[in-house]
């Protein structure tokens, strides 16, 4: 067993609850609902001590990264630390859900499960990638009922180009044709299947008996494509010149009632998002949990299976049952979550014990997305990106100001998102978003012309540092900018010896400072 | 044969998914390799082969302009251009191939066919040599470091995805900089205005303000970010950087490969095959003699020949020559008939008909020629050598599996090298020059 050192000396069994500044509050954590009763109880029952709760600094950065994948600007971040109404962070979750930023995180979150992106293997290509975007975008924005997000992604006809959701049927991968090299791979019943039940379902169906993929797969075995003459078009439909599945069998078993001239895609939707299905409302809070507390229920949340159980089945049923009340009403199992207390505790294990990471006793270190995080280097030090598409038609030039989480098309690349694990949107999995720290990557944030060069040529930073009336005004309005909090009485000390050392001209020493917070693990990872 | 599915190409990381060890490809191939590494000097714009490795000097001024007067190697009957006279004592160490084909006269096309051996305009577009042999002998193969396993000096090829369907992670590394200055500002390794006192200070400025990182000593990821620190530093301030720290040599060196960009660049390029790395590009620019061949050529041939004949000579005397590879040429050659008129004033264009290359080392028989082109150098005489053929002998050199293939994301069949199948007519590996 680990031996756990605070920094503030306590043991782990201590009941000592001093919050670790600038991180926590003084504990212990209270419940405030649902959520936290279920968690807490499973803790005590385990013997687990939960993490104290969060500052609020920590809650501010980690509250606007994780639901709009943006770091507040240093005006934002000291209005809130100013703030004193005592439901200050249940405001700001109410404001963040609305802000344009949500949409465009969201959106990337679902583009890469969808597998939005113009080129290899998905062919998708750039007219109906940025239909398909703009589709998803306004669906997150306009907080569209899940289970009608999920019946029109299942059911929905038309050209890829006009009718967004479409996609869906294109987006999917194909076993290699052994025809002619340029003979266009198609898309067969068992690949869709694969795609409809690792999105909607979180299930990896290749670890199904056959039989089960079989009937599942039937249900989509009448959808046509027919191109059109204008090129790289695509039109899908429900093609009932090809034979009616002959057996069509629900994943629970069941068989279908498919009626002549019926398309079975509207069957299977139906059956998926009906009440009672035990996969749709679960796979989907499951995955949302994940996302806020950085790891699901079921581990991992696309790969549910009988022989993988949830860590808290009570918590997860509660969390279904609210989704299906709530007439599919995502932002409210978002609500939920980010208001909760569990939600709100700090990333300072109490707890050696094996289980507790698995059981939510403390909010897990992640590392920034790597959009998010070259948007918050850009952020701090007013840069930009250039992003452009060789894939035709057409070729596509993004503006400067174009953030990096609004990127819809996951063949628009750069050297920096592909080192930082921007996922290839090849297999829809969580996993295939590589957040581990390399070595590469460390270099590249230490010492790359790349990075190095925001920082020195940030006429932001320059101002940032040289007005101010008191020296701790700098400091200050840097830590504001990159950390989202003010510096502790140490932290000013050393910045500020730092900063004497050097002579008549600040600036190097000023971007030192800047480079030593942009590659603390504070700024690189959400804690 | 080997056929990777799109789940093997997924699992091995193809797809950014992770990695995976190498499955036993082509162990017999392996077993008969003679090649560790490939220098590969790539003449960017198309070298005019009359003036460099296949002199014409009975074709007349209007085919050799003043250029007319060969110099003999130290290979029995081989003569090579009067501005390579270095080159020509070292010619013990190389053979020729003269009858080098492809029919393309247009830049990124004949990049294409050089470096891949394939025709352009395939579904898929292929990853060049240094790509595949980063692949293959890179870090699926064991390779460790920060250093990557394919160089670029200095800076990338631009108009030609080098790594083609492999994706980004086999793209070469461009070091920047310029090793013929004072310090070698690799990219990444050596920050332009932070000395090694400030990369000292404002690294023990990020530990004291760390104040995460001292919250939670034994957090998992922390930890691997403070090993992450370590290999990083190991290359900015300690010695993993040294093989670009060319002030390691001593200056009678330096002079030999001249102090210049491409000769420093061929100094740089022999230490890192001392490290062991695969692959090494270097990119020597401005073949592209339209206008004024013979000029340009004055300009760069001494650099050429006092950087590339101090190269083989080192590595030979190292003992190194026997497992490098050295490969020089471009994409195309250029016409033998020159352009004396207004605008070109001497100028050659395109040839893609036939064209040179210089190989060495590594498995590659030295003194000897391969092929031949028409007494003005316009068509393939003899022995036609398909840009296949060559990549496919580096490959067999080097241990590659000819045989096997690529993995690819859409999982078609994509193999190694071409074949007639490809619409490449190849006219077999260069067996006569390889041991």
């Amino acid at each position: 067993m680990r031996t756990l050192l605070m920094a503030a000396g306590l043991s782990a069994a201590a009941t000592d609850r001093s919050p670790v500044a600038p991180f926590e509050q003084p504990g212990p954590p209270v419940a405030r609902g649902r959520i936290d009763e279920l968690v807490f109880a499973k803790l005590t029952s385990l013997g687990i001590q939960p993490a104290n709760p969060c500052s609020d600094a920590v809650f501010l950065r980690r509250a606007y990264l994780d639901v709009i994948g943006t770091l507040p600007t240093a005006e934002e971040a000291s209005q809130f630390l100013a703030d004193r109404d005592p439901n200050r962070r249940g405001v700001l979750i109410e404001r963040l859900l609305v802000r344009d930023d949500f949409a465009d995180y969201w959106a990337l979150k679902w583009g890469d499960l969808l597998r939005v992106k113009s080129e290899f293997p998905i062919n998708l290509w750039p007219n109906a990638v940025q239909a398909y975007a703009r589709w998803i975008r306004t669906a997150v924005r306009d907080n569209k009922p899940y289970d009608q997000f999920a019946r029109e992604l299942l059911t929905a006809s038309g050209s890829n180009f006009r009718v967004g959701p479409v996609n869906f049927y294109r987006a999917v991968e194909s076993p290699a044709q052994t025809a002619a090299p340029g003979a266009a791979p198609g898309k067969d019943p068992r690949s869709i299947a694969v795609a409809a039940a690792l999105t909607f379902m979180g299930v990896r169906f290749d670890k199904w008996p056959q039989e089960r993929q079989d009937g599942m797969s039937a249900f989509f075995s009448q959808v046509g494509y027919k191109g059109t003459s204008e090129w790289k078009e695509e039109i899908v439909f429900f093609d009932s010149q090809k034979p009616a599945p002959a057996v069509a069998v629900f994943p629970d078993g069941r068989r279908a009632k498919i009626g002549p001239g019926e398309d079975p895609r509207r069957v299977f939707a139906a059956w998926l998002t009906a009440a009672g299905n035990p996969w749709f409302a679960r796979a989907i809070v499951n995955r949302v949990w994940s996302w806020f507390l950085g790891r699901g229920i079921i581990h991992e949340p696309d790969d549910i299976r009988p022989d993988n159980p949830p860590a808290n089945p009570e918590l997860l049923a509660h969390l279904e049952g609210e989704l299906v009340r709530s007439g599919y009403d995502l932002k409210h199992i978002y609500r939920l979550i980010l208001n909760s207390q569990t939600y709100q505790l700090s990333s300072i294990p109490r707890s050696a014990l094996r289980q507790a990471a698995a059981n939510f006793a403390y909010m897990p270190l992640r590392r920034l997305d790597a959009e998010v995080l070259i948007d918050a280097i850009d952020q701090v030090t007013g840069a930009t990106e250039q992003y452009a598409s060789a894939v035709p038609e057409p070729y596509t030039f993004l503006p400067e100001t174009q953030r990096s989480i609004a990127l819809s098309d996951g063949s628009i690349n750069s050297a920096f998102l592909d080192l930082f694990g921007r996922p290839g949107r090849d297999t829809g999995l969580e996993s295939e978003r590589n957040n581990r720290v390399t070595a590469e990557q460390r270099l590249h944030l230490l010492n790359s012309t790349h990075i190095q060069q925001k920082i020195q040529q940030s006429a932001k930073l320059r101002a940032l540092v040289q007005g101010g009336t008191r020296p701790r005004d700098a400091a200050d309005r840097l830590y504001l900018t990159i950390l989202s909090r003010y510096p502790t009485e140490d932290e000013l000390k050393t910045a500020g010896e730092y900063i004497q050392r050097a002579g008549s001209n600040k600036w190097p020493a000023a971007v030192d400072l800047v480079w030593s917070l942009m590659n603390s693990a504070e700024f690189l990872y959400r804690h | 044969m080997m056929r990777m599915t799109r789940r093997e190409a997924l699992r091995a990381g193809l797809l950014g998914t992770g990695s995976l060890v190498l499955s036993g490809l082509g162990a017999r191939a392996a077993a008969t390799a003679r090649a560790k590494s490939v220098i590969q000097i790539w003449m960017w714009g198309g070298p005019s082969h009359l003036d460099t490795f296949d002199p014409k000097p009975d074709a007349g001024y209007d085919y050799c302009g003043p250029l007319a007067k060969p110099v003999a190697t130290n290979a029995h009957g081989v003569e090579i251009g009067e501005l390579l006279p270095l080159l020509a004592r070292q010619a013990d160490k190389y053979s020729l191939i003269r009858s080098l084909t492809h029919g393309i006269n247009a830049h990124e096309t004949a990049t294409y066919a050089v470096q891949t051996g394939r025709q352009a305009g395939e579904r898929l577009v292929y990853p060049g040599v240094g790509a595949v042999v980063s692949f293959f002998k890179g870090y699926r193969a064991g390779y460790r470091g920060l250093i990557p396993p394919y160089i670029a000096l200095t800076q990338p090829q631009g108009r030609f995805s080098e790594s083609g369907f492999l994706g980004a992670s086999y793209a070469p590394f461009a070091t920047g900089g310029d090793p013929a200055q004072g310090r070698f500002a690799v990219e990444g390794i050596v920050l332009p205005g932070v000395t090694d006192q400030r990369q000292r200070s404002r690294r023990e400025l990020l530990h004291k303000l760390d104040t995460l990182r001292q919250a939670l000593p034994e957090e998992e990821n922390l930890k691997a970010l403070d090993e992450t620190e370590r290999q990083a530093y190991e290359l900015i301030l300690g010695d993993g950087a040294d093989v670009f720290n060319l002030s390691k040599e001593n200056d009678d060196l330096r002079n030999r490969y001249g102090r210049n960009t491409f000769g420093q660049s061929c100094l740089a390029a022999r230490r890192l095959v001392e490290r062991a790395v695969p692959y090494i590009t270097i990119n020597f620019q401005g073949w592209d003699t339209h206008r004024q061949n013979f000029q340009t050529m004055r300009r760069l041939l001494p650099d050429l020949d006092k950087g590339l004949a101090a190269l083989l000579a080192d590595l030979s005397e190292r003992g190194l020559l026997a497992s490098t590879i050295v490969w020089a040429g471009g994409e195309f050659g250029r016409t033998p008939k020159v352009m004396w008129e207004e605008p070109w004033n001497g100028g050659r264009n395109h040839h893609g008909q036939v064209f040179s290359a210089l190989v060495a080392g590594g498995g590659f028989n030295g003194g000897q020629v391969v092929g031949a082109s028409d007494a003005h150098g316009e068509e393939v005489r003899d022995r036609p050598v398909s840009t296949a053929d060559l990549i496919g002998s580096i490959y067999e050199l080097l241990g590659i599996d000819t045989d096997s293939r690529l993995p690819n994301p859409l999982g078609m069949d994509a193999p190694v090298i071409a074949s007639a199948r490809d619409g490449v007519h190849t006219n077999g590996k260069l067996r006569e020059i390889m041991a």
